[in-house]
């Protein structure tokens, strides 16, 4: 009985420990003073509007979604074939080859950023939508490889051969079984790729000029500038959205296991 | 009956490891052949390159007279059942079915009732709109034979189909399966290590040991006439002892067992005179006396153990030189150990066997 008690109040301390920070900033969002402080004196939405009609934040809000759906699609294809890929058992070194894939989640992102900076400098790419897409790419890519290869791992080979000796060529086991198997597994890629993106400030601060500024970029720039709630505001999508994305990863995992 | 499919000098290495040795085979157009040895024998990895899964090293595979080293997979025409069901799991069981028509180009009314007719001849009509998930283990392997043969495949390959079922729902499957390829004159070709399985189903057996084909037959062949101590120890029960030979007259030799004993037994094979050999008695032919039967091989043994199993006794016995066993009917009367028995059996009911 004692284990249980001690179990349940390290859970409970643990997920505090995760959480408070949310806790803290949240109610803020709905503060009706002008700074980041508190006591609230009274409850507003105030900082809701400033976030949907002043131009920077709003310009922000918008070039997150574009920058976020470009590349969640160019890593979602790009992981997704990799991670098919991979699946060859006749690739030699098929172990570094998952390592080197997986580089970019270990790899500092400042140093990413340099290089970045660097690289696409030399292509004429710095300062555009396209620049900071695949810089994002660069860092979403790992997250769908490791996503989608768990669930090709979790096809049954044989399954592929089956459907070979029933008169389906290559590309037709492919779309009508080994895609749709894996889907679960690409549009959970596809989620944790998009909320890379948003989340990305490190690799944007590199690689984005004054006309990419994402939503983090603008919130990490007005701490710097003013401390306004708009803040707290931002930050309360940004975890609204999590919660949402979250949700459609709990969904499609469920479908996936009712498949099994 | 016509030859269908040749295997043609036929070797397959898996890096240095030799699987499959300079095999030759051939199966006729409606012949049920079960591909029988242990694991690692090499008898899957011949299936799987007649389905197209593996290339052989060399060697050559021809189907109703043409190569089909070239031939991919999905343009074989072969049904093929493995262990694992390899069902699709996120379609219908009607649409597991549907697939290979779907390939086919076949219309949808034809598809809708060729579809209804597969479930039918496997019993599952009332399933079809279930997911493989939720069906048992034999009611997964009925869709996956379903789906095997709706499109009415040239051959149907199957990979240890029932190693997964419970004995009862295997040996109802096995009849089935037997009864399909009846009614319908398919040509099979079944991999298995269940020798009774082999036996039962087949119309002949290839006895497969270390990349090659040790023999081939009917299954009363390969039990009653077994070509080499591979073949006679892997099917069924036996008892091996070891004899030199004395005379050879025809289809009987004259053996004498270190005992002293002369025994007549059926030869295969070419034997001389002064060989050392085995002599392979299946223990369900042995008679026991107490007293010495005439015209027959006898050898004096003593009971050294007696087991009821059932459905026969089973004797372990014991001469000057070699252990014994034979399984005698359930009527038979009981031999308590330490008994002195004549252990009797013909001619025709032993076989020499070259080392």
């Amino acid at each position: 009985m004692p284990m249980k008690v001690a179990k349940a109040t390290f859970a409970m301390l643990t997920i505090i420990f995760l959480v408070a920070p949310l806790i803290a900033i949240l109610p803020l969002a709905f503060t009706s003073s002008v700074i980041l402080t508190y006591p609230i004196p009274s409850w507003s939405l105030r900082w809701f509007e400033e976030l949907f009609f002043a131009d920077a934040w709003r310009r922000a809000i918008f070039n997150s979604l574009i920058i976020g759906t470009g590349t969640t699609l160019l890593a979602t294809a790009l992981g997704t074939a990799a991670s098919l890929g991979l699946r060859n058992r006749l690739l030699f070194f098929r172990g570094s080859m998952r390592t080197l894939f997986l580089l970019p989640m270990v790899v500092p992102a400042v140093v990413l950023g340099v290089g970045m900076q660097v690289l696409l400098a030399g292509f004429g790419l710095t300062n555009s939508y396209i620049g900071v897409i695949i810089a994002h790419t660069v860092v979403a890519v790992p997250f769908v490889v490791v996503s989608v290869t768990g669930a090709l791992a979790g096809i049954d080979e044989r399954v592929e051969l089956a459907a070979q000796s029933l008169g389906a060529s290559p590309a037709t086991v492919f779309r009508r079984i080994t895609l749709p198997l894996a889907m679960p597994g690409v549009l959970s890629g596809a989620v944790l790729a998009f909320a890379t993106s948003l989340d990305e400030v490190v690799l944007t601060l590199f690689v984005a000029g004054p006309n990419q500024r994402t939503l983090a970029r603008q919130m990490f720039s007005s701490i710097r500038e003013n401390i306004s709630p708009a803040i707290a505001a931002a930050a309360f999508l940004f975890i609204a959205g999590t919660v949402l994305i979250g949700l459609v990863v709990v969904v499609s995992r469920s479908i996936m296991a009712e498949r099994r | 009956m016509a030859e269908f499919i040749r295997f043609d000098r036929i070797t397959k290495f898996y890096g240095p490891l030799c699987v499959v040795e300079n095999l030759d085979l051939g199966i006729g157009k409606g012949e049920f052949v079960s591909l029988l040895g242990p694991s690692g024998s090499g008898k899957t990895t011949l299936l799987m390159m007649l389905a197209g899964f593996e290339q052989p090293t060399a060697g050559e595979i021809l189907l109703d007279g043409t190569s089909i080293n070239a031939v991919p997979t999905y343009k074989r025409d072969m049904g093929v059942v493995f262990q694992s069901y390899a069902l699709f799991p996120h379609m219908s069981v009607g649409d597991n079915i549907a697939f290979p028509l779907q390939m086919r180009g076949i219309g949808k009314a034809g598809i809708d009732e060729r579809v209804k007719r597969a479930l039918d001849m496997v019993q599952l009509s009332t399933l079809s709109d279930r997911r493989p998930s939720q069906l048992s283990g034999g009611q997964q392997q009925r869709v996956a034979l379903a789906r095997a043969l709706v499109f009415e495949p040239r051959v149907v390959l199957m990979d240890e189909p029932l190693g997964a079922l419970d004995k009862q729902l295997r040996e109802q499957m096995q009849l089935d399966i037997r009864d399909l390829h009846r009614r319908l004159g398919l040509t099979i070709v079944f991999v298995t290590h269940d020798q009774s399985e082999a036996l039962t189903m087949s119309d002949r057996v290839a006895v497969f040991n270390k990349g090659k084909i040790e023999q081939i037959g009917t299954p009363r062949q390969v039990y009653d006439e077994p070509a080499t101590r591979f073949v006679a120890e892997f099917i069924g029960e036996t008892n091996l002892v070891e004899g030199v030979v004395e005379t050879v007259q025809g289809a009987e030799a004259t053996v004498r067992l270190p005992s002293g004993a002369q025994i007549v037994s059926a030869v295969s094979g070419s034997i001389a005179s002064g060989q050392s050999v085995f002599l392979s008695i299946r223990p369900e032919r042995v008679d026991l006396s107490e007293t010495r039967s005439e015209g027959r091989n006898v050898l004096e043994t003593e009971v050294t153990d007696s087991v009821y199993q059932g459905d026969h006794l089973r004797v372990q016995l014991h001469n000057a030189t070699h252990p014994l066993i034979a399984k005698l009917g359930r009527r038979s009367r009981e031999f308590p150990p330490g008994t002195k028995v004549f252990a009797a059996f013909s001619a025709g009911d032993c076989r020499v066997i070259a080392p």
